[in-house]
């Protein structure tokens, strides 16, 4: 890997409730290189977007350090964190909701700006009329009302807003799984050109593994609360090697229906994190599971430089 | 911050407008606040002028709508006792809506504070408001500025209730944490993403307050405990006139109409503003 831009060291994510603590990220190790997009991808309710949210600091995380571009963010002060966090943005899921609709778009896109005391009046206009531009939509739409725009429009206008302090860092939350395909493919390219002009580093949050496939460099397997496979987006799509990712790759549609291919089916619902399995989480649902994986957190074993898995039983059932 | 929000409202007044019983309504409404706006020109006499011969005279050439116990002019006393009537509900309507807010944004969107507020909000709601509002004008003394400090007392937790819920929901929605990402200040948080997307409701329980304020003043007249009683207002004109109710039934007739047309057009102008500014009911009307 090269460098990495943001350092997941170790980070649990507990929520207190009423029914008692809920594990929603445990013990999450994950490095995002500068430059690439790393797909996170898991079943709703394996805390894809609790970790998203926890690395920009949106929820304050039970233990564990995330350091972004060698600061730690622990250990910064207020005002050092509010600069940081500057550098880093999010793109959310629903379109409609992320949009304040009583602001018009300037408003919207001009937030951070304002935030931020960027600029005067005019070069916040200048720099809103460039941003609609970047992401395909014309400096006209600003004096617009977010109703007045349709779903794909208004998640290219939540994209301006995210870019308007030039972050270097993006998580991306799901952000094209409320959109039609056709319309998801023009955000996707959209969201590629912004990376290679920018040179922006990105998480992508996403339950599409064709999505994830077409988009990421990486891909980041999640299952209740814990990373259970890592590598790049071509061996893992190659060859996944642990048995949830196996089953999750089987599920996606292939086009050529001659092609049978073994399918293994998961059984059942994922787990509740309230009371997460002991030893291995994925041992309830997984066809190779045996008494012994009740008793061992299985860790990541690197399989070759650029692939890592966590399964006990990886050595036999590969 | 140029211009924010006022296309939408443009567009909810003229959808008020559209309703025809909302657009008479208003039109009354506007009609009464200009006649009592004009009291000191239009007035046949002084409110206060007696003449003691002339004393309870039935509507007629005399006097327009009759004269009182000590034979002063009905007519006269209506239009000024309506500026402290309708003088107090805008006041009330107005200072509980700025104090309902302020308590409200701090109840839904501090957690911490939640529960504090929002105890105290339940306590004085489950007091009755007549009572509350006659003890609290008792300890204050009845003025005109007592009568709606008072009333704005009770009718805050009201306004800060509908705030609470409706920041409880909008605290929640992602552009609050997109601006949380942005980097925006809790205040800028509060107006233009909380308090922006809140209008509504506040301006439509605002102009009910106005009407419960003004029966509550009326109320307290009746009652004894309100506005100095040698001032007029229409709660004491009634109040004054049950003395005389088989003699002169008209001393209690006109006032009580001046409330019950006011009240019901304000009500009417706030039953439009709720659906004019709802949009599933608007696209229909």
């Amino acid at each position: 890997m090269t460098e990495s831009l943001v350092s997941i060291r170790g980070l649990s994510k507990v929520f207190q409730s009423e029914k008692g603590p809920v594990f929603a990220v445990q013990d999450v190790y994950l490095d995002i290189p500068k430059g690439d997009i790393v797909g996170l991808v898991g079943e709703s309710g394996s805390g894809k977007t609790t970790l998203g949210r926890t690395l920009l600091r949106l929820i304050e995380p039970t233990s564990g350090a995330i350091v972004f571009d060698g600061n730690d963010m622990n250990s910064l002060d207020p005002s050092s964190l509010r600069a940081l966090r500057r550098r880093m943005q999010i793109i959310f899921q629903d379109p409609v909701a992320s949009l304040n609709p009583r602001l018009r778009v300037k408003e919207i896109i001009s937030e951070g700006l304002i935030a931020h005391g960027v600029g005067s009046r005019k070069e916040r206009t200048e720099k809103v009329e460039a941003l609609l531009v970047e992401v395909g939509l014309q400096p006209e739409d600003m004096r617009r009302f977010p109703h007045e725009f349709s779903g794909g429009q208004r998640q290219r206008i939540g994209i301006a807003r995210a870019l308007a302090l030039d972050p270097e860092f993006i998580v991306a939350d799901e952000s094209v799984s409320a959109l039609d395909v056709s319309i998801q493919a023009q955000i996707l390219n959209l969201l590629l050109d912004i990376r290679d002009q920018r040179g922006l580093t990105m998480l992508f949050i996403a339950h599409d593994l064709s999505v994830v496939e077409y988009l990421c460099d990486w891909v980041a397997v999640m299952y209740l609360g814990r990373i259970v496979e890592i590598g790049s987006s071509q061996d893992v799509y190659s060859s996944p090697s642990h048995p949830y990712t196996r089953s999750l790759l089987s599920a996606i549609p292939k086009p050529k229906p001659g092609l049978n291919r073994e399918r293994e089916l998961l059984q059942g619902d994922i787990p509740s994190p309230l009371n997460p399995p002991t030893g291995c989480v994925f041992r309830t649902r997984c066809r190779y599971a045996l008494d012994s994986c009740a008793e061992t957190i299985p860790t990541l074993v690197k399989l070759d430089k650029r692939h890592k898995s966590a399964c006990l039983r990886l050595s036999e059932i590969s | 911050m140029e211009g924010q929000g006022l296309y939408a409202e443009r567009k909810v007044f003229s959808l008020v407008l559209e309703r025809r019983s909302s657009a008479l309504a208003l039109l009354f409404f506007v009609l009464v606040l200009i006649l009592v706006f004009l009291a000191p020109i239009i007035a046949p006499t002084d409110p206060y002028l007696m003449s003691v011969r002339q004393r309870l005279t039935p509507p007629g050439d005399s006097f327009f709508l009759g004269s009182d116990a000590f034979g002063r002019d009905v007519l006269s006393r209506l239009l000024y006792a309506g500026r402290v009537s309708l003088m107090i509900g805008a006041g009330v309507a107005l200072s509980s809506s700025i104090l309902g807010v302020l308590i409200g944004l701090m109840a839904g969107f501090f957690r911490n504070l939640d529960g504090l507020i929002s105890r105290i909000i339940d306590a004085m709601m489950a007091f009755p408001d007549i009572l509350l509002a006659i003890s609290l004008v008792a300890i204050l003394g009845g003025s005109m500025i007592n009568v709606i400090i008072a009333l704005s007392i009770v009718y805050t937790p009201r306004i800060a209730r509908i705030v609470r819920a409706s920041t409880l929901v909008i605290r929640e929605l992602p552009y609050v944490e997109a601006a949380c990402s942005l980097g925006s200040s809790t205040v800028y948080v509060l107006t233009r993403h909380v308090l922006l997307n809140i209008l509504s409701p506040i301006i439509v329980q605002a102009t009910f307050i106005f009407v419960y304020a003004m029966l509550a003043e009326a109320g307290l007249s009746f009652l004894g405990v309100g506005v100095d009683p040698s001032t007029p207002t229409w709660g004491i004109m009634i109040n004054e006139g049950r003395q005389y109710i088989d003699q002169a039934p008209y001393l209690i007739l006109f006032p009580g109409l001046a409330i019950s047309f006011s009240v019901l057009s304000l009500q009417l102008v706030g039953d439009g503003l709720r659906d004019a500014l709802d949009p599933r009911i608007a696209r229909q009307m």
